[in-house]
């Protein structure tokens, strides 16, 4: 069938793409991006050459791999941001549906929305580690914060631009109030629910790596802060990175989910 | 197709229009779109509803399906007024409006899923028959952004015949298309209402589709829209494209000429809409029809 076929993995394709121009373009402009660096912070160019050259970095990796205090570090980071996150999900998801679909709740809960919504994240800190009782969940709550309004703001949008006329032919082909949610105004919004999901994601590893500096003893962004303030400095750029790849892999994952919610975007 | 549960005549019925009025806007604002509107859509015709651009068409075709009030008049469907948006009336959009969540098959299906009244297993062969008659069996696990323009026209029209509606209400459906594929869906759907023989409206403003595929024209005034002129098309069935050469063709398409053309003059005179409008009604009467000749009176254009 034909879904069958287009589901199966293509081997050929996939290797075309790995060992492709693009590909290789890529890996040379890292590597030429490294020599660059190292050469720069060497011979000692300003501002550059403060920073740690790459070979220092390595040979301080080396060391971190290894060491399960920089593991640790991961996983209090990754703990963080997949409560908030989830959370701000379970609940964002819902209310932001309610408040598209129901005239009334909008008009009743949008305003208390408009005003807290342009206060930071970073700017809740303070009254977040006095309203918990631990630190650890003050710095989700904030996280939380973080991935909230988005998802629930692209929600509201998204459903209530769903447009009339999917809306007028469910009604006339006999669509219950039930069927019309569930099998018309849920998957339009969809799209809007995957947006939300991806922004609200790049947003709340900027939320929680500055709380962590400010607040927490743990996580990743603690890790830089530390290494900064020990004058550790390669290790600076090893949090740096770190932050950096697990950025990039959160935001592959809720690109990949995003793309299983959504077939009918893939294709074209 | 005669094996079809789709028997001649079924789930025809006849829709009565008397005295519908329509306005939008408030106040100075106020405009009047549709004004003593009336007319039968007769059972088991497909009758053509023809009018300039932007007389109230499609503000028409909202109030028979029931998706707007009229302000005053009533529609009634077999005898019983029309109050709210059904199964049994159902509208073919000028643009597509196929959920583009859902695969061919599940659009087309979608009717009898959601009403409940049909087993699975029954709707599954009645949804795969249609698809085979609209040619698009391949293209059953194909979203709408995969089809094109054509098929998504096709899938369109069985979703909505699925349903067997009594009255098939169908709203510019082939705008938009080119040449080619527009002829090509105006003889799948002419095939398709000579086989079930479902009450159907068309809505256009292309004369020559207008008469090719209509029982009975409706030839609607400027706004505020009320029905000109009705006119029997009285060519004979099957219908096929031979027929746009023949005498009685040129005939019927004189007459509708003749009385959109008074339409369009109207509406300069008054300057009640500005000059592009006036274009545009010009060019939808006929590809001929520049706007000099427009200007040298009625008897011009009945030339070709």
């Amino acid at each position: 069938m034909a879904t069958a076929s287009s589901q199966q993995f293509n081997w050929v394709k996939f290797r075309k793409s790995v060992f492709s121009l693009t590909t290789g373009r890529g890996i040379a402009s890292i590597i030429i991006f490294t020599i660059l660096w190292e050469i720069c912070s060497r011979l000692g160019v300003p501002i550059i050459g403060n920073v740690p050259p790459p070979s220092a970095v390595l040979a301080a990796l080396g060391k971190q791999l290894v060491s399960p205090a920089y593991w640790m570090s991961w996983l209090d980071s990754f703990v963080r941001i997949l409560t908030g996150f989830a959370i701000a999900q379970v609940l964002g998801i819902p209310l932001g549906l309610l408040l598209g679909v129901n005239r009334t709740a909008r008009e009743l809960i949008y305003p208390i929305f408009e005003i807290m919504r342009p206060i930071p994240p970073l700017a809740w800190v303070p009254i977040a580690v006095i309203f918990w009782p631990t630190t650890e969940l003050s710095m989700m709550f904030v996280t939380f914060l973080g991935a909230f309004f988005t998802v629930v703001l692209n929600i509201v949008g998204g459903a209530s631009s769903i447009d009339l006329r999917y809306i007028r032919a469910a009604h006339s082909l006999g669509s219950s109030r039930s069927d019309i949610f569930w099998r018309v105004m849920l998957p339009a919004t969809l799209p809007s629910i995957v947006v939300g999901m991806t922004v609200g994601m790049g947003i709340t590893w900027a939320v929680v790596v500055a709380a962590e500096m400010i607040a927490s003893r743990s996580g990743l962004g603690f890790l830089t802060w530390r290494a900064y303030v020990a004058g550790e400095y390669p290790l600076i750029i090893i949090g740096m990175m770190s932050i950096g790849i697990a950025g990039y892999v959160s935001s592959a994952l809720i690109r990949m989910i995003g793309s299983r919610l959504t077939p009918w975007l893939r294709t074209f | 197709m005669s094996q079809t549960q789709l028997t001649p005549g079924m789930g025809a019925g006849e829709m009565t229009v008397t005295g519908v009025a329509k306005g939008f806007g408030l106040g100075p604002l106020h405009k009047q779109v549709l004004c003593d509107c009336s007319f039968t859509l007769e059972k088991g015709k497909l009758t053509v509803l023809i009018g300039p651009s932007g007389c109230g068409k499609s503000t028409l075709v909202n109030v028979l399906a029931g998706y707007e009030a009229p302000d005053a008049g009533s529609v009634l469907l077999d005898g019983k007024p029309v109050c709210e948006p059904g199964p049994d009336r159902l509208v073919v959009f000028q643009e597509t409006a196929l959920f583009p969540w859902m695969t061919t098959y599940e659009n087309v299906s979608y009717g009898p899923r959601v009403q409940r009244k049909m087993p699975e297993a029954e709707f599954r062969r009645e949804t795969m028959k249609l698809l085979d008659l609209v040619g698009l069996r391949d293209f059953k696990d194909k979203y709408p952004s995969q089809l094109s323009g054509g098929m998504q026209r096709r899938a369109e029209l069985v979703r909505a015949m699925i349903n067997q509606p009594k009255v098939m209400l169908m709203d510019e459906p082939f705008r938009g298309l080119d040449a080619m594929t527009r002829a090509l869906m105006q003889e799948y759907y002419v095939r398709l209402f000579e086989e079930h023989r479902g009450t159907n409206l068309f809505v256009t403003s292309e004369l020559e589709e207008a008469i090719f595929l209509a029982d009975k024209l409706l030839i609607l005034t400027n706004r505020p829209a009320r029905v000109k002129k009705v006119i029997e098309v009285d060519l004979p069935r099957p219908r096929e494209f031979a027929m746009l050469t023949s005498k009685a063709y040129q005939d019927c398409k004189m007459e509708a000429l003749e009385l959109l053309h008074e339409e369009a003059m109207k509406s300069f005179a008054a300057g009640a809409v500005n000059a592009a409008d006036f274009l545009e009604a010009c060019s939808q009467m006929g590809q001929d029809q520049a706007v000099p000749s427009c200007k040298e009176g009625p008897g011009e254009e009945t030339r070709q």
